[in-house]
C-alpha cells in the first residue's frame, strides 16, 4: 500500500512538473535554456541563413567558420542591433542586406547568438544579456 | 567569258570546300558524355560536359565560330570573363582563356560587337575574324549606380539597334527599412523611378548614362533571366518574386504559405508595360496579382493591383529563373523550336519546406508568343542528390543558357562553373 502511494505521489509530481515546464511560455532570464535560442533562430534568421547555418551563395553569409561569428562578440552583437550590407566575408560577397534586429529584446539577442555560436559545428563562449544591454546602450 | 565562268566556279568550289570542312568534322565528333555530365534529359538528348569548372559563372554566349564565353560573378586570374575554345571539334574545351577585367552577369553577341556588363556599366568589343577584339572596348552605358541587391545587369539586343538592361530593385519590397519586420511600404514607392524595370538603350551610342536611356517597363522586382524573341520581335523576362512573407507576417502567412507564394513570373515586356511591384505580388493559386501587405493588403484583397499587368506563365515560388532563351535552332525536335529555356538556379526562401529549382525547364510556345502548354523538366540533377535542403548542398545551379550556331545548347553553372553542352542525337 505504502509503495502504491509513495509510486502515485511520484507520478503526481511528475505529471505536475511536466505540466509546469509545457505551460512555460516565456523563457526565465536568469535560466539558461537551450531550446530558446533555437526557437529565435528558427523564427527570425533560419529564412536567411538555413537550417545548418551554411548561408546562400552569394547572396546570405555562412554563419560557419567564420571570424564575425566566432570572433569579437561586440562586432557580432552589434550585426543584430544595426543590420549589416556590403560586407565581405572570407573573401566572398553577399548581394543581399541583412535588416536591424533591434526589435529583439537583449536577452533574446543573447539567447540566438549563443546558440549560434555554439551550433553549427561552432565552439565560441556564450553572449550574455549584459553584453547585450551596453551595446544597446552605446547607440 | 569561258574564263570567267570557269574562275567563278573554281572560287565557288573552293568556297563550298572550305565551308564543308569546317561543320561536318565538328558534328561528326560531338559524343555525349555515357553519364550525361551528371544530369538527367528527355530521351534522344545527351549533354557532354564542355568544362568542369571556370569559377563562379554567370551568363554565357557562343561565338559564330563556336567559341564560348562566360561571364564570372569572381575575378579569375584577374578576369571577368573565360573563353572556351575547342579546337579539335570533340565539343570539350582545349583552352581556356581569360578575357576582359571586370566581373558581371550579362553578355550578348550581336551588331558584330560582343556586349558584356558590370553592375554598373556596359562594355561592347568589336568582333574581328568572330573574335572580339579586346583592345578596342567601347562604354556603351556608363555610371549606373553600384548596388549589392539585385544589382547584376542582364543585356539583351532587338533588331532594331536597341539595347536593353535590367535594373533590379535594391529591396524586397520596398519597405521603408529593407526587410525590416514592422516596416512600412512606401507610397510611392521612390526606387520605381530608377530602377524596378528595364530600361532601353541605343546599342551603337558611347558613354550613355541611365538617363539617356529609356524606361522600357516597369513594376519588376528583379530580372536576371531576359531575352529577345526574334520570331515575335517582342522582349520577354523572368521575375524574381518577393520573399519572406512570413518572417514579414507571420500572423498572416505560415511557413509553408510563404513558401509557395508569390509566383515566379514569366514576362512577356510589352513597352510601357507595368507589372505591379511592389505594391503587389501574384498568386498563382488564386490566378490573379494581389495586394501586397506591406500596402494593407490581407492575402485576398486586390485594389490596385486589379489593373496591373500579368505573367504569361506562373511558376513555383523561389525558384529563382537566372536566365531565359528561345530556341531557334534546327538540332532539336520540332517542337522545341521558338519556345524557351529556363533556368531555376535554385530557391533559398522555402526553408524550413525542402528547397525547389535547380533544374532547366522547356515551355512550349504557340505563334501568338504565348505558352502552348505547361511547362516541362528539360535537365535535371544539378544538384547531385534527389531533394535539396540547403542551397550549400547543392552540386551544381544551372545559371546560364546560350544556343551555338549547329543548334546544340550551353548550360553554365553557378558553384564551379561547370559547363555542359546538349545536343540531340
Amino acid at each position: 500500500m505504502k509503495y502504491i502511494i509513495s509510486l502515485s505521489l511520484l507520478t503526481f509530481f511528475l505529471s505536475s512538473a511536466m505540466i509546469q515546464k509545457n505551460t512555460i511560455t516565456k523563457p526565465q532570464p536568469s535560466v539558461y535554456q537551450p531550446d530558446s535560442g533555437k526557437i529565435i533562430y528558427e523564427t527570425y534568421c533560419l529564412a536567411c541563413h538555413q537550417e545548418d547555418g551554411s548561408g546562400v551563395p552569394n547572396m546570405n553569409p555562412p554563419l560557419i567558420k567564420t571570424d564575425w561569428v566566432l570572433g569579437d562578440s561586440t562586432r557580432l552583437i552589434n550585426v543584430i542591433l544595426k543590420g549589416l550590407k556590403n560586407t565581405e566575408i572570407n573573401g566572398d560577397s553577399y548581394s543581399n542586406e541583412m535588416p536591424s534586429h533591434d526589435f529583439l529584446t537583449d536577452y533574446q539577442i543573447a539567447e540566438v547568438l549563443t546558440y549560434v555560436r555554439k551550433s553549427f559545428g561552432n565552439q565560441a563562449g556564450p553572449i550574455s544579456s549584459e553584453d547585450v544591454k551596453k551595446q544597446r546602450a552605446k547607440k | 567569258m569561258k574564263n570567267l565562268i570557269l574562275f567563278v566556279s573554281i572560287i565557288a568550289l573552293l568556297t563550298s570546300f572550305k565551308s564543308a570542312d569546317k561543320n561536318p568534322i565538328k558534328k561528326a565528333k560531338l559524343k555525349a558524355d555515357a553519364d550525361n555530365g551528371g544530369i538527367t534529359l528527355p530521351k534522344g538528348f545527351g549533354a557532354l560536359v564542355v568544362s568542369e569548372g571556370v569559377g563562379k559563372a554567370r551568363h554565357i554566349a557562343v561565338s559564330e565560330k563556336g567559341d564560348i564565353y562566360v561571364r564570372l560573378a569572381k575575378l579569375k586570374d584577374g578576369k571577368g570573363t573565360i573563353i572556351l575554345k575547342d579546337n579539335n571539334g570533340d565539343g570539350k574545351a582545349d583552352e581556356s582563356i581569360g578575357f576582359g577585367s571586370f566581373v558581371g552577369t550579362g553578355i550578348v553577341i550581336g551588331n558584330n560587337y560582343l556586349y558584356a556588363s558590370s553592375d554598373s556599366s556596359v562594355v561592347r568589343y568589336p568582333m574581328v575574324k568572330g573574335s572580339p577584339d579586346e583592345s578596342k572596348p567601347e562604354t556603351i552605358v556608363t555610371g549606373l549606380e553600384l548596388y549589392s541587391e539585385h544589382g547584376t545587369k542582364s543585356l539583351a539586343l532587338d533588331d532594331k539597334n536597341h539595347l536593353y538592361v535590367t535594373f533590379g530593385a535594391p529591396s524586397n519590397v520596398c519597405q521603408e527599412k529593407n526587410r525590416m519586420k514592422g516596416s512600412k511600404g512606401m507610397t510611392p514607392c521612390p526606387i520605381l523611378e530608377w530602377h524596378g524595370g528595364v530600361w532601353q538603350f541605343d546599342a551603337n551610342k558611347k558613354n550613355q548614362k541611365q538617363a539617356d536611356g529609356f524606361r522600357y517597363v516597369t513594376g519588376i522586382r528583379n530580372i536576371v533571366g531576359l531575352d529577345w524573341n526574334k520570331q515575335q520581335g517582342e522582349l520577354y523576362a523572368m521575375q524574381h518574386g518577393r520573399d519572406q512573407l512570413t518572417t514579414l507576417f507571420p500572423e498572416m502567412y505560415n511557413a509553408e504559405q510563404s513558401a509557395e507564394l508569390p509566383s515566379e513570373e514569366f514576362l512577356l515586356l510589352k513597352k510601357g508595360s507595368d507589372f505591379g511591384w511592389p505594391y503587389c505580388y501574384h498568386d498563382r493559386f488564386q490566378g490573379k496579382k494581389i495586394l501586397s501587405p506591406e500596402y494593407g493588403g490581407d492575402g485576398k484583397k486586390q485594389e490596385i493591383c486589379e489593373g496591373k499587368d500579368k505573367p504569361i506563365m506562373a511558376f513555383p515560388a523561389h525558384w529563382a529563373p537566372n536566365a531565359l532563351m528561345f530556341y531557334t535552332g534546327d538540332m532539336f525536335p520540332a517542337k522545341y523550336k521558338n519556345g524557351a529555356f529556363i533556368c531555376f538556379h535554385g530557391s533559398w526562401n522555402r526553408a524550413p519546406l525542402k528547397q525547389g529549382g535547380y533544374f532547366v525547364a522547356f515551355v512550349p510556345f504557340g505563334k501568338d508568343g504565348k505558352p502552348s502548354g505547361d511547362y516541362e523538366v528539360f535537365a535535371e540533377g544539378f544538384s547531385g542528390g534527389t531533394e535539396v535542403k540547403n542551397p550549400n548542398d547543392a552540386k551544381a545551379r544551372p545559371v546560364g543558357l546560350a544556343q551555338s550556331a549547329d543548334g546544340s545548347i550551353y548550360i553554365t553553372d553557378s558553384v564551379k562553373g561547370k559547363v555542359w553542352r546538349i545536343i540531340h542525337q
